[in-house]
C-alpha cells in the first residue's frame, strides 16, 4: 500500500486552514498558578517521527537512568521472579524502557478512503488521579502540585504494582538498582520503576520539557490545563478531529489531537509490551473511590448503634425490678 | 462491660474485619502473586491490586464503625466501666495511627483532593509503619496473652 505521509495527508483534505495557524503555536508556558495543573498538547498533524525528542530525552535525563549493580540478587521464587535488565539494551528506543521513557508509534492505514499515516509520541500520560500514586503501597511515586507525576528511585522498591495498576502500563523495570538491594533482596521487591518525569526540574524552574523544547515542528505545547484543553477543542472542530487523554482514566494532563479517531490509530499501531494501547480507559479508582462513601458512613452507623443500644438497655433497666443504673 | 450479645456481635465484626485488613492489606504490597497466593483456589483476587483496595476500604469501613461504637458505648455506659489495660492502651493508640494515616491515603485518593506530595508520601509511610507496629505488638500481646480490658474495680 503506498503510504501517504503527514504532509500529503494533510493535504488530502482532512486536516485543513488549522495546521498553518497551529504551527505557530509556541512551545508554551510551564508555569502554574497555585493550584492549577499543567498539561501538554500533541498535536498529531505536526509529528513526522524525527525522534528528536527522544533523542533529547535521553540526553536530558540520562543522569537519571540506571545503572545496576551486577551479578543480580538471586530473587525468589526464582520459578516467579524474574530480572527485568535493560543496562545491556540502552539502546533501544523504539518502545518505553528504564533508559527509553519516550518513543514514537507509528499508525499507518486508510481512514475514510484516504491513507494515512500517523507518528505518535508515547510517554506516561501524568493523570490527574494517578493509580500509581495512589496505590504504590511505598509513597514511591508522587504527584507534584504541577500535576506531574513521577516515581522517587531512592524508595521505589521495583514490585511493578505502578506498572500494573497503570491503565497503560507505562513505568518500567530494571533490576539491579534502588533500595531492595540494601532490603532483603533474594525475597522482595526487583529493582526500580522508571517513566517520563516530564522534566520536573526544568518546569520547576519555569522551563519547558526537553522533548517540547527540541521539537522543530513544534508538535507539543505545555500549559495551564484548562487553556490546553480548550486549544485541543478548537483544533479539533477546526478539523473534525478527535482528543485523547482529556478523560482517559478520569483526566489526564497529556492531551493528544488527531485527524484520525483513536480507536483507529489503535486498531493499527503497534501495541504490546512498552508499547501502550490508546483504548478509551474509564477512571481506574472510580470503583475504591465508590467505597469512600461507605468510609464516611461508618462511624456514624457506630455512633447510633451505640446510642441504640443506651436507649435499649434504659428501658430494659427501667421495666426490670431493682435499682436502675446497675453495671451491666 | 459484660459480654452480652451486641457486644459478642461487635467483637465478631472487628476480629472479621481486622482479618480482611490484614489479608488485604498484605495484598496491596506486590507479594501474593510473586509467592503464588493468587494460585490458590478461591485466592485469585488477591493478585488484583483494584479488588484488595475495594475489600480494605470495606473492612476498614467495618472498624471504624465497631471503633465508634466502642468509643460511645463506653463513655454511655454508667457505673463503674472497665479501663485499658498498659497493652491496651498502646494498641488503641497504634490503630489510632493507623485509621487516621488509612483515612489521609483514602482522602488522597479521590479525584478532588490533592495532598501535598510530602505529606501523602508520609501518610503513606507511616500508615505501613504503624500497621506493622500495630500488627507485632498485637501478636506479643496475643502470645502473652494480654488483654485490652482491665475489668471494673479490678
Amino acid at each position: 500500500m503506498a503510504v501517504i505521509s503527514r504532509r500529503s495527508f494533510l493535504k488530502a483534505g482532512l486536516a485543513t486552514a488549522g495546521a498553518a495557524a497551529a504551527a505557530a503555536v509556541p512551545a508554551g508556558r510551564a508555569k502554574a498558578a497555585p493550584g492549577e495543573e499543567l498539561a501538554t498538547l500533541i498535536d498529531l498533524r505536526k509529528c513526522i517521527g524525527c525522534e528528536a525528542c527522544v533523542e533529547e530525552c535521553r540526553m536530558v535525563n540520562e543522569d537519571k537512568f540506571p545503572e545496576p549493580k551486577k551479578p543480580f540478587p538471586v530473587m525468589h521464587p526464582t520459578s516467579r521472579v524474574k530480572t527485568a535488565d535493560w543496562s545491556e539494551k540502552r539502546e533501544v528506543m523504539d518502545r518505553l524502557t528504564p533508559y527509553n521513557w519516550l518513543f514514537i508509534q507509528r499508525a499507518e492505514g486508510t481512514y475514510e478512503g484516504k491513507e494515512y499515516s500517523l507518528t505518535i509520541p508515547r510517554r506516561c500520560m501524568h493523570c490527574q488521579n494517578p493509580p500509581c500514586v495512589n496505590l504504590c503501597p511505598f509513597g514511591a511515586a508522587t504527584q507534584t502540585h504541577n500535576g506531574i507525576v513521577k516515581i522517587d528511585d531512592d524508595l521505589c522498591l521495583g514490585g511493578a504494582k505502578c506498572k500494573s495498576v497503570c491503565p497503560w502500563h507505562i513505568p518500567e523495570r530494571q533490576t539491579g538498582v534502588g533500595l531492595y538491594q540494601s532490603l532483603m533482596p533474594n525475597f522482595a521487591g526487583n529493582g526500580v520503576m522508571y517513566k517520563c518525569d516530564r522534566c520536573y526540574q526544568r518546569v520547576a524552574q519555569g522551563e519547558v520539557p526537553a522533548c517540547i523544547e527540541i521539537c522543530p515542528e513544534n508538535v507539543q505545547k505545555i500549559g495551564p490545563r484548562r487553556e490546553i484543553v480548550r486549544e485541543a477543542h478548537e483544533i479539533a472542530k477546526e478539523i473534525g478531529g478527535f482528543i485523547y487523554g482529556e478523560k482517559e482514566n478520569g483526566g489526564t494532563n497529556t492531551i493528544y489531537v488527531s485527524p484520525v479517531p483513536f480507536e483507529e490509530l489503535n486498531r493499527v499501531a503497534e501495541k504490546g509490551p512498552g508499547k501502550p494501547h490508546l483504548k478509551r480507559v474509564d477512571d481506574a479508582m472510580a470503583d475504591p473511590n465508590r467505597w469512600a462513601a461507605a468510609v464516611a458512613l461508618a462511624p456514624v452507623a457506630g455512633v447510633l448503634g451505640a446510642v441504640g443500644r443506651f436507649f435499649k438497655l434504659a428501658k430494659g433497666d427501667q421495666d426490670r425490678p431493682g435499682p436502675a443504673g446497675e453495671e451491666e | 462491660m459484660a459480654q452480652d450479645g451486641t457486644i459478642r456481635l461487635v467483637r465478631m465484626i472487628y476480629l472479621a474485619a481486622m482479618a480482611v485488613m490484614v489479608l488485604t492489606g498484605f495484598g496491596n504490597l506486590p507479594i501474593y502473586k510473586r509467592y503464588y497466593l493468587n494460585e490458590v483456589p478461591g485466592f485469585g483476587w488477591t493478585a488484583d491490586f483494584y479488588a484488595n483496595i475495594q475489600l480494605h476500604y470495606l473492612a476498614g469501613a467495618a472498624v471504624l464503625a465497631v471503633t465508634a461504637f466502642l468509643a460511645l458505648n463506653h463513655l454511655l455506659t454508667r457505673g463503674r466501666k472497665p479501663r485499658l489495660t498498659k497493652t491496651g492502651l498502646v494498641r488503641l493508640v497504634a490503630l489510632a495511627a493507623v485509621l487516621l494515616s488509612g483515612l489521609m491515603m483514602l482522602l488522597k485518593n479521590l479525584p478532588s483532593v490533592r495532598l501535598d506530595p510530602g505529606l501523602a508520601q508520609a501518610m503513606t509511610l507511616s500508615h505501613l509503619g504503624t500497621v506493622m507496629v500495630f500488627l507485632f505488638f498485637s501478636l506479643g500481646c496475643l502470645i502473652a496473652r494480654a488483654r485490652w480490658l482491665r475489668p471494673a474495680g479490678k
